[in-house]
């Protein structure tokens, strides 16, 4: 040792800007350790930017580097601070695309704040100049992180145990038209939905306070509406009172009032953030009522396959954040759901331990240590006459939410409710009867629909109509068809 | 009315070879049964009567349906719901649960509204049956 700074050193601590593989960012031996969070991230590098390159750029990004070199860093045990991109597969058949595996450190992630899981992993590095394109696909959370959040403040077991309901999928409906029913008008809605066999029914997402409805009306007349219903019905039923506000205090007033009214449920929007979230879902524990998400907005960066955050990782954010309830997609609804993503999303909202499974898009194992599972809402353009795919495609723990195909029925709300109420539980007692009942669900419902006219009408009127577009994201073990 | 608990209330009654076809499904998981019984169908109503313990070592459907035929003779005119009981770690809870016998006549639930000050009801539900003591409802 002569004092100065070997040639390695030199290249690695000198002022200026050298490449983030140089900087330990990229690291193909690492071998990841069980307490770190492992992501998976789709790289779509600028024309000559190496794909290793890239990977090391997004570890460095999302965690300890900036654009150039800085002597304080020396000031730090950095190769504990830095991620390390250790793995970066060509995605196949894609010209262009990677995946980076990238492992974090758990010393890099505040106990208990998906806002700040989220400022790290996605906080900077999704604007950055050197990739063309950048999405999350799959985070693997460690135990040791999972344990520092309670996760829902009801889950699937303890909602079913309150509700009295087993065995079969619970059935929703969102009130339509969305906007501009009365408070009076709109509690009538409530009242017939449940009446006729639902045990939840919805506010929209975009249903919050306004002129034509403010929320303390809604509410009122809302609960006199399923109060109603459960006299008549012997049954407990519910309907998702939307808190969703501008300010914290404001969601406060409007969750404690709905828990004076007795409701069992309140519902939240996902554009309220994360942290917002994370308080609701406290107070929802401490006062024993259930608590709805609606993902709100999600589609603006879960949709794409090449950029953005992939559903499944913030259907692991919520399950964290603690919520009983999240939309999850439908496969044969209206909206964007490819089976296989879907049942991937749906497998980690309610599996405890759930291994990688590439065509079901999960990159990973994960392991929730027993955090009780999110009941997964199906949403969307679905009707009675669906109900065997429904039934085989999502299962038993779901909520089926028929909004239109409830409300649009010609004999009513009430015979609208009665439908799906009598094809559900005639599909649940085939499928329990061990008939084949995917293949023969048609005739299963037109059977149960002989004993009731309601399932007939909707059968009629529903029977044929299916959504079949081509999905824009689908897991790389099978094709994208329309890219 | 019709008190629509349990999975398939809103079917017509299931008759004695489709509960079977249901216990059978219910052994095949690995479930045990268990047998309940109330005159008091309140919604919060959760601890009916149990008619013995959940039957853990009971593999037999037909021995079920005996034990079934058994309550509905001593307790014709109440609600007798089978429940399945999931014991897997994970789940260790209710897994299906129906109503198999229910009162000739469902009188129902009176709804009772207080009026409070700012427009709030205050509600309570009241099953007409239960006005009269245990053991003495639903008597045809």
């Amino acid at each position: 040792m002569d004092g100065n700074p070997t040639e390695a050193e030199t290249e690695r601590w000198g002022a200026g800007v050298i490449p983030y593989t140089k900087m330990g960012y990229w690291q193909p031996d690492y071998i990841p350790k069980d307490t770190d969070v492992l992501a998976a991230f789709r790289i779509t590098p600028q024309p000559g930017v190496p794909a290793e390159e890239a990977g090391a750029a997004v570890a460095g990004e999302s965690s300890t580097a900036t654009w150039t070199v800085v002597w304080t860093d020396r000031l730090t045990s950095y190769e504990h601070y830095q991620a390390k991109c250790y793995k970066v597969d060509p995605v196949p058949g894609t010209d262009g695309q990677y995946i980076a595996y990238i492992a974090y450190d758990l010393d890099l992630f505040e106990e208990g704040s998906i806002a700040n899981m989220t400022s790290s992993i996605i906080g900077n590095v999704f604007g950055f100049k050197a990739l063309k394109a950048l999405r999350l696909e799959d985070l693997r959370i460690p135990t040791q992180y999972t344990k520092t959040f309670q996760g829902p403040p009801h889950g699937i077991v303890m909602e079913r145990e309150y509700l009295n309901k087993f065995g079969r999928p619970l059935l929703g409906a969102t009130i339509k038209p969305k906007l501009g029913l009365s408070a009076r008008n709109y509690g009538r809605v409530v009242y017939e939905a449940l009446r006729g066999g639902l045990d939840f029914t919805k506010d929209d997402e975009n249903i919050n306070s306004q002129p034509f409805m403010r929320w303390r009306d809604r509410f009122l007349f809302c609960m006199e509406g399923v109060q109603k219903a459960q006299a008549e019905s012997g049954e407990i039923k519910g309907h998702y009172l939307n808190i969703t506000a501008g300010s914290m205090e404001q969601m406060y007033e409007r969750a404690e009032f709905a828990k004076e009214l007795g409701s069992v449920v309140v519902m939240m929007d996902l554009t309220i953030g994360y942290t917002a979230m994370q308080s609701m879902s406290t107070w929802a524990r401490k006062n024993g009522v259930l608590l709805h998400l609606h993902r709100a907005g999600h589609s603006t960066y879960t949709r794409q396959k090449n950029h953005g955050v992939n559903f499944r990782v913030l259907a692991k954010w919520c399950r964290l954040i603690g919520v009983d309830h999240i939309h999850a997609g439908t496969i044969v609804g209206k909206l964007e759901g490819d089976p296989n993503s879907v049942q991937g999303y749906y497998d980690t909202l309610r599996l405890d331990k759930i291994a990688p499974n590439p065509t079901r898009g999960l990159y990973f194992e994960q392991d929730w240590a027993s955090m009780p599972g999110v009941m997964p809402v199906a949403s969307g353009g679905i009707h009675a006459g669906q109900m065997h795919q429904l039934l085989h495609y999502l299962g038993e723990d779901v909520i089926l939410q028929f909004g239109g195909g409830t409300i649009g029925h010609p004999m009513g709300i009430a015979a609208g409710a009665a439908a799906n109420r009598v094809a559900t539980e005639a599909m649940v007692k085939a499928r329990n009867e061990g008939k084949d009942f995917l293949r023969e669900g048609e005739s299963i419902l037109k059977n149960a629909a002989k004993r009731s006219p309601e399932l007939n009408a909707a059968l009629d009127i529903w029977g044929s109509i299916s959504f079949n577009y081509e999905s824009t994201d689908t897991p790389d073990g099978t094709p994208t068809p329309s890219n | 009315m019709r008190v629509t608990q349990g999975a398939f209330s809103f079917l017509p009654e299931l008759t004695d070879e489709e509960v079977r076809a249901q216990i059978e499904y219910v052994l095949s998981n690995g479930w045990s049964i268990a047998i309940e019984v109330t005159d008091d169908p309140h919604p919060r109503n959760t601890y009916w009567e149990m008619w013995g313990l959940p039957m853990f070592e009971l593999q037999d459907a037909a021995a079920v349906m005996a034990e079934l035929a058994e309550c509905k003779k001593t307790y014709p005119q109440h609600y007798v719901r089978l429940n399945a009981y999931d014991a897997s770690y994970g789940r260790q809870t209710t897994a299906l649960s129906f109503i198999v016998n229910r009162p000739e006549s469902e009188p129902g639930f009176r709804l009772d509204r207080t009026e409070l000050s700012d427009r709030q009801v205050r509600y309570q539900i009241r099953a007409y049956s239960a006005d009269a003591p245990v053991g003495q409802r639903y008597q045809g």
